[in-house]
């Protein structure tokens, strides 16, 4: 017995294919396409996993990262799946790579217009914040009725003095849809403003998938009086090349519950560590949060 | 042969007992061996365990047997038996602190004091048929696992991950334990019940609709997002008293499942406290992780400061995860139910006489 190239159907990879044209030329709306079972489980990948298997020529170079690293299991195993059955090559060098899979992190190092970030996605809908029903989310998207996400910030602030969600902020794209990051850290979302390269995202056990194409305006959700604000590291640097300007990972060192701080993205860290000196590229503050009203 | 009603129902029932066990040894092969099915089908085992609410690896082979591989059935049948047992005492709290781990991950940290341990797990496994398996021989038994362990003999167990998190008062300190705790097999429960009380039901409750629960919360009806602070799984030494004794003593050891998960949203009884997050546990006989983390999110769930979905509605959740008695109920609607489905027939021609008179003949057929 033996398995199609990148292990689905030329069907199935056509039908994700299709879903993702339309994605592209419909920025931030997610397409609805027919997820199929791999032998990797739902909630692992596998929306990622189908967007990447549906793109793979056998010239591809593909990076798999997990909360950054490549290094981490699932990474390693999404790797070895695609190796096994597409026999492609693989990289741990960002720059290397034609189609980098990652699951709740962009890379840190700037990524280039012949580069694909596919993004694992669990929760497609930014909405399921204020309306659990998938009937309801369609419709607001359809009318661009956000007004109860905005609201449902505003109460936020109002009983935390702050905007409290971590991961996963939403973000307007291209002035139309609002879109979930995927997990991403507040810390990346800037990133997806006005980018170079294209960015898709994957979700398989909810069934769609959606895109952001180069040089879109990705606009974080913000007020006037409430700037969009990303994690920030202050007074920490990363014990292994000193960088300052990172996402951080913190680690419990000894039983005394010490901490330490390393760079999340394991490769731009070994990057730093040859060459201080190696920019992040994204830029400073690439995409301020805008505020309500301003992005129409 | 009819179903019908209703003499000679024994002679009926009788012959479909002795159908049931010429179905269940077809194919004129060798008998299946419970030690098979304990050795070979151990994630089985563990499930009916859980769900039988019964600690005993043999009957719950011999349960999967009988039923013919049907978990629910033979879940049913371990709690049958339970049934049948006396208590004879409650054991010390199980010393979980002290656990001899054979798998340990945390998705919290990348690196914890004690270290990390795979384990035997399928997680990062491809879930390509192995169709070596169809010829694989049947001489020549397999080695042995070896005995790994995260912390080996005389070795501590590592502390928690949540005990870090405590000790920088991220966390709660855990609720005080209830001593003793309620027993719902024991004790008639009632609705609000104690967090011993739901933690009992949700050991026990049936896995697919646990899932199904947990589920709905982590997708959008409810908010938990929980990080798994901790996942074990290992061996643990149940205790007795002995009232000769003072000290406790050991009389076993039984292998167990335990998450700890953490959530980001405060619990109703953290109110005015500075922010810290929320702790959800889980626990199950055996091995099985996916058991234990959805009883975590729905212990979890069901603290919440409001309810605004189903899964943080304890009553919503432990009526409802029961396995044994939905089935039962679902299973009773097979019964006759001849003399109350004559009554909503009758009832039903009554009033479409009374909605429309004209349209409806006289003499209703009876």
């Amino acid at each position: 017995m033996s398995y199609s190239f990148a292990f689905l159907d030329e069907q199935s990879k056509r039908a994700v294919r299709r879903a993702l044209l339309k994605a592209v030329a419909l920025p931030g709306y997610q397409v609805p396409f027919v997820s199929r079972e791999l032998p990797i489980s739902y909630g692992w990948g596998t929306g990622g996993i189908q967007i990447t298997c549906a793109l793979l020529g056998r010239e591809d170079v593909v990076k798999v990262i997990d909360q950054g690293a490549d290094d981490s299991v699932n990474a390693v195993n999404i790797k070895r799946f695609l190796q096994r059955t597409a026999g492609v090559a693989t990289t741990s060098v960002t720059a290397e790579a034609t189609i980098i899979q990652t699951r709740h992190r962009i890379p840190e190092e700037r990524l280039r217009a012949d580069q694909i970030l596919v993004l694992q996605v669990p929760y497609p809908e930014p909405l399921r914040l204020v309306e659990a029903r998938e009937t309801e989310t369609r419709r607001m998207h359809a009318e661009a009725d956000y007004g109860r996400m905005y609201v449902a910030l505003y109460e936020d602030i109002v009983h935390h003095g702050e905007i409290t969600l971590p991961w996963q902020y939403p973000a307007v794209v291209n002035s139309r849809y609002l879109m979930s990051p995927s997990p991403i850290p507040r810390f990346d979302n800037p990133k997806l403003h006005l980018a170079d390269c294209l960015f898709l995202f994957g979700a398989g056990r909810e069934k769609r998938v959606y895109a952001i194409p180069p040089h879109t305006p990705v606009a974080s959700l913000a007020f006037e009086d409430y700037p969009f604000r990303a994690e920030a590291f202050p007074g920490r640097r990363c014990e292994r090349c000193g960088s300052g300007d990172t996402y951080l990972d913190e680690l419990i060192l000894d039983e005394s519950g010490r901490r330490g701080y390393q760079c999340s993205d394991t490769a731009f860290c070994l990057r730093r560590r040859q060459d201080p000196s190696v920019a992040r590229g994204w830029g400073e503050a690439s995409a301020p949060g805008t505020p309500r009203g301003a992005e129409a | 042969m009819g179903y019908v009603a209703v003499r000679g129902g024994e002679d009926a029932i009788r012959n479909s007992e002795t159908l049931l066990a010429l179905y269940r040894r077809r194919g004129g092969r060798a008998s299946l061996q419970v030690q098979q099915i304990l050795d070979q089908m151990r994630l089985a085992v563990d499930r009916v365990m859980a769900e039988g609410s019964l600690y005993e690896p043999t009957l719950a082979a011999l349960a999967i047997k009988q039923a013919e591989g049907d978990l629910a059935e033979a879940a049913f049948l371990v709690r049958a038996y339970r049934s049948t047992l006396p208590r004879l005492q409650g054991t010390p709290m199980l010393p979980v602190e002290r656990m001899r781990l054979i798998r340990r991950i945390s998705a919290a940290f990348k690196d914890i004091p004690g270290g990390q341990l795979l384990g035997p797990t399928r997680d990062y496994t491809q879930r390509l048929l192995d169709f070596s398996l169809l010829e694989e021989g049947t001489k020549g038994p397999a080695p042995d696992p070896p005995r790994v362990s995260l912390n080996g003999d005389g070795q501590e167990t590592p502390e928690r991950v949540s005990t870090y998190l405590r000790r920088e008062g991220l966390l709660p300190e855990p609720p005080p334990a209830a001593e003793p705790p309620v027993d719902i097999t024991r004790d008639a429960a009632a609705f609000p019940m104690p967090r011993s009380a739901r933690l009992q039901a949700l050991a026990r409750g049936e896995e697919g609709g646990m899932l199904a629960l947990a589920y709905s919360s982590m997708r959008g009806f409810g908010s938990v997002h929980p990080t798994v602070a901790e996942l074990r799984v290992g061996y643990v030494a149940v205790q007795v008293r002995v009232p000769e004794l003072d000290l406790p003593v050991t009389v076993g050891e039984i292998l167990v499942t335990e998450a700890e998960l953490i959530c980001r949203d405060e619990l109703q009884e953290d109110a005015g406290t500075p922010a810290r997050f929320s702790l959800g546990y889980g626990f199950a006989f055996g091995h099985n992780e996916r058991r234990a983390i959805c009883m975590a999110i729905l212990d979890r769930a069901m603290r919440a400061e409001r309810v605004t979905a189903p899964a943080q509605d304890q009553e919503f959740v432990l009526q409802h995860i029961e396995g044994i008695e939905a089935q039962g109920f679902t299973n009773h609607w097979k019964l006759p139910h001849y003399v109350d489905f004559q009554a909503e027939l009758a009832q039903l021609r009554s009033r479409r006489a009374v909605e429309r008179p004209a349209a409806e003949p006289a003499g209703v057929p009876a």
